[in-house]
């Protein structure tokens, strides 16, 4: 390059310089800030108003939520999230032309102890978010995850919804002054022996993949407990675009395809009487990053259990790294896979029998295993590669629910005879299988003793054991079936 | 340290099932796996006592083992059915005369009557011209919507009652993850079913045997019996779709291997909201094959390749359809939109 005889062209070209200076295609007076899709550029204040406007009618739109209705914001701190708190304070705020009317709280749910942060970190963390909460003035609540382990069997029931709907609603606006004053209620504080069990239980886990599912079995029921016992009836979740279509490629890859509906859905109401309500599906993680840095949005970073592995770690990391790569060179990737996400719906109806519902994540269950299905293919290879009883080739038509080997170590495991009194037993898996979904039974299979699971999982698996006992017994003599559950 | 069969107990364990991850002896894993494929036959009530059945074989390794199990299980459980081959010649140079030779061999093999289809003689194309003409992008859409129509327009020539193909367990699963990830609602709730629907002439049903079978097993099943296939990848195929979910597949394969069948089960359980709009069975105005649309898309794609205007039927042309069913001519600015080829 630099030589001393060198010869230069001729005629150097110049670089073609990007039109920087492009109209907002809006209002098309001001000039160009952003870039949300291709060929979409927008100024800063048509930005904002794009957002809020389509935030408010994601949730105008669909009447999910009445006015002077509790809603409770489940904040973890990152950037939806955070997102959907700023645009919740704005849309309240005295100078918002059409104001947002329900009554919101604040949750945020402390997993450090699963990720075995120490406890300064975990409090400098949770004093950051503490700072954020108390300038919105709502009420906030922060929770540790050992919780968890102390809730009550109903984390895991259905309940009717509530009746005080609609009507009952501007009465209770007058009520709900009181609580816009805000700040923290009584907290619960950690204990280290509580820290050492839940990382017990989360260890149990064998595999990655299904550490996390568990991880989030755990928080929903912490996060319906809470609203139930504060009245909460509408639990915000801050889940973008990006990262529901992660979370139905994951879900595909799970086998949770009957409930593709309700983990990716609008508005999930699985539990009955808490409704999860996901505002923010429709905003991609670029335009809610733009949009934080630009109207400068606080957001505390918290690891995951996902930070820093390898991609190929779990299901979940190996997702989400497929859809970024393919979104790369497909840029439309995330908008198509949303798009078949709406398309979907829960299979079945709305079962409220407790029985027909997975202990853990409380979705109908999807184990019928019909003629010619992947299921009945699965519990035949099982059957095929266990130890045969000499001089017998044939195959046994399976037990009608759940499979009869659930370990790989070759053992067929009999039915179970007799009914056995379950409290004298240790819990084991098989108890808990014939109780689970197709995707929570696979989770259960990764996991190497159910002992440590909380022990209102145990205790409500033995109740549901011991009234498909009495069901089987009483059978014959059953008319209909029951049509809800009666207390 | 030698392991024992886990279902016999008694020989040497010869390998690692990548299904279950159970250590079986070689003779064990042809019985569940032979087990398992005629279990399928049974559930699903595939085949009825004296039909003929045409076997799809391209020469590959799924369809050889398809070809062998069946008439194991045929004479073995005395299904009572007809079988024999049919082979589609799509004109690849290179990687179809060699596969063709191997089905060949197959035939004397196994007995079974055998006849070829060709592209040339059922459209006057080779994919070979056609690949000049579209490129390397879109040219897996061409093949296969044509050997599609091939194959039952070779199972007509030949009266069978069915055709049973090749796919596996991972093809199905591939084909559910890239279904999704297109946003192809329709096919997605029709992927996973195991046989098409059987009504309306011209159509001859068709069903996969080996819908729960992984290709690895398949793989292993031809490797210990020692059979005779072709084991080349399409020329062409790199730089298709599939490809993504294909590696997404063998990632999580690899994380966790039951999620092939997993995925199978997904397919078959998700439901689609009412009031989505699904396409309807109707029949091509010009050739009379089953559509969803005036044309078919055998048709187009032809139309698109013998005016030289390659991009018609790939992306969304129906106002098209219109002009050229009644022979009008396109107007420049159209013509010029199909015309552009990437390289």
């Amino acid at each position: 390059m630099c030589q001393v005889e060198e010869d230069y062209q001729p005629k150097l070209e110049r670089a073609q310089a990007h039109s920087v200076c492009r109209k907002c295609v809006k209002c098309k007076e001001e000039q160009a800030a952003v870039l949300i899709r291709a060929g979409d550029p927008y100024c800063r204040s048509c930005f904002r108003e794009y957002f809020t406007h389509k935030f408010r009618a994601m949730l105008g739109k669909t009447r999910l939520i009445f006015p002077g209705e509790k809603v409770l914001l489940a904040v973890s701190g990152g950037p939806s999230s955070s997102a959907m708190l700023s645009q919740v304070q704005q849309g309240l705020g005295q100078s918002a032309q059409k104001k947002l009317r329900f009554l919101p709280g604040l949750v945020h749910i402390d997993e450090g102890g699963a990720l075995g942060l120490s406890l300064e970190e975990r409090q400098r963390l949770v004093s950051e978010l503490k700072a954020i909460f108390q300038t919105s003035g709502f009420p906030f609540h922060v929770i540790p995850l050992e919780q968890v382990l102390d809730l009550p069997t109903s984390a895991v029931n259905t309940a009717p919804p509530s009746s005080d709907q609609a009507p009952e609603c501007y009465k209770a606006a007058g009520d709900g002054r009181e609580l816009q004053q805000g700040g923290a209620l009584a907290e619960p504080s950690v204990d280290e022996a509580q820290t050492r069990s839940l990382q017990q239980l989360l260890g149990s886990a064998t595999t990655l993949t299904a550490k996390e599912e568990l991880l989030r079995t755990l928080r929903q029921h912490l996060l319906v407990h809470e609203a139930r016992t504060r009245g909460y009836s509408k639990l915000l979740l801050g889940e973008s675009c990006t990262r529901l279509a992660v979370r139905l490629l994951t879900c595909v890859s799970l086998g949770r395809g009957a409930h593709l509906a309700q983990d990716t859905g609008f508005s999930d109401c699985r539990f009955g009487d808490v409704t999860f309500v996901r505002p923010m599906r429709e905003f991609s993680a670029k335009e809610i990053a733009v949009h934080n840095h630009m109207f400068r949005v606080p957001t505390v970073v918290i690891p995951s259990l996902e930070t820093k592995t390898l991609e190929k770690a779990s299901i979940q990391r190996l997702s989400e790294s497929f859809v970024s790569r393919l979104q790369q060179d497909f840029p439309s990737t995330v908008s198509t896979i949303y798009r078949t996400s709406e398309k979907l719906q829960t299979a079945g109806g709305g079962c409220c029998e407790e029985d027909g519902r997975c202990l853990l994540c409380v979705c109908s269950l999807d184990t019928a295993a019909g003629k010619a299905s992947a299921l009945q293919a699965r519990l035949i290879s099982e059957q095929l590669c266990c130890q045969k009883p000499a001089g017998t080739v044939k195959v046994e038509p399976p037990p009608p629910a759940g499979p009869c080997c659930s370990s790989a170590d070759g053992e067929c495991g009999s039915a179970a005879g007799g009914a056995v009194c379950c409290s004298s037993q240790a819990p084991e898996k098989k108890d808990l299988q014939k109780l689970l979904c197709y995707s929570c039974q696979l989770t259960l299979r990764d996991m190497s003793s159910v002992a440590h699971l909380p022990q209102y999982i145990l205790t409500e698996a033995q109740r549901r054991n011991r009234r498909s006992l009495m069901k089987d017994e009483i059978r014959e003599f059953l008319l209909e079936e029951e049509e809800g559950s009666s207390s | 340290m030698p392991v024992s069969c886990s279902s016999c107990g008694e020989k040497r364990a010869m390998l690692k099932r990548p299904k279950t991850g159970h250590s079986l002896c070689k003779d064990c894993f042809f019985m569940a796996f032979e087990e398992e494929v005629h279990q399928t036959i049974v559930n699903a009530s595939l085949f009825k006592s004296g039909e003929t059945v045409a076997i799809a074989a391209s020469g590959g390794k799924d369809s050889t083992v398809l070809a062998h199990v069946m008439k194991v299980l045929n004479e073995r459980y005395n299904y009572g059915l007809e079988l024999m081959l049919i082979s589609v010649d799509e004109g690849i140079t290179g990687y179809r005369d060699d596969s063709l030779e191997t089905v060949k061999r197959n035939q004397q093999q196994y007995e079974l009557p055998l006849k070829i289809v060709s592209y040339e003689e059922l459209y006057g194309w080779t994919m070979d011209a056609i690949v000049k003409q579209v490129g390397r992008k879109n040219n897996c859409t061409f093949c296969g919507v044509f050997r599609r129509q091939a194959l039952d327009r070779g199972a007509l020539m030949l009266k069978v009652d069915k055709i049973c193909t090749g796919h596996n367990a991972d093809d199905v699963a591939e084909t559910v993850l890239m279904n999704v990830l297109r946003g192809d609602i329709a096919r997605l709730r029709r992927c996973t079913t195991i046989s098409t629907a059987s009504e309306g002439e011209g159509v001859v049903p068709r069903c996969k045997p080996l819908k729960y079978a992984y290709e690895k097993e398949i793989v292993l099943y031809a490797y210990f019996k020692k059979l005779d296939y072709f084991s080349t990848e399409c020329i062409y195929s790199p730089n298709a779709y599939r490809g993504y979910a294909r590696t997404f597949l063998k990632d999580l394969e690899s994380i966790r291997p039951s999620s092939i069948v997993d995925i199978i089960h997904s397919g078959e359980n998700l439901s689609v909201r009412e009031g989505v709009k699904m396409p309807v069975q109707g029949t091509c105005s010009r050739c009379g094959y089953i559509s969803s649309q005036a044309l078919c898309k055998s048709c187009v794609l032809l139309e698109g390749l013998n005016r030289g205007l390659p991009k018609l039927g790939i992306g969304k042309h129906h106002r098209l359809h219109g002009k050229i069913l009644s022979q009008q001519p396109l107007t420049e600015k159209e013509e010029r939109k199909l015309k552009s080829v990437e390289s």
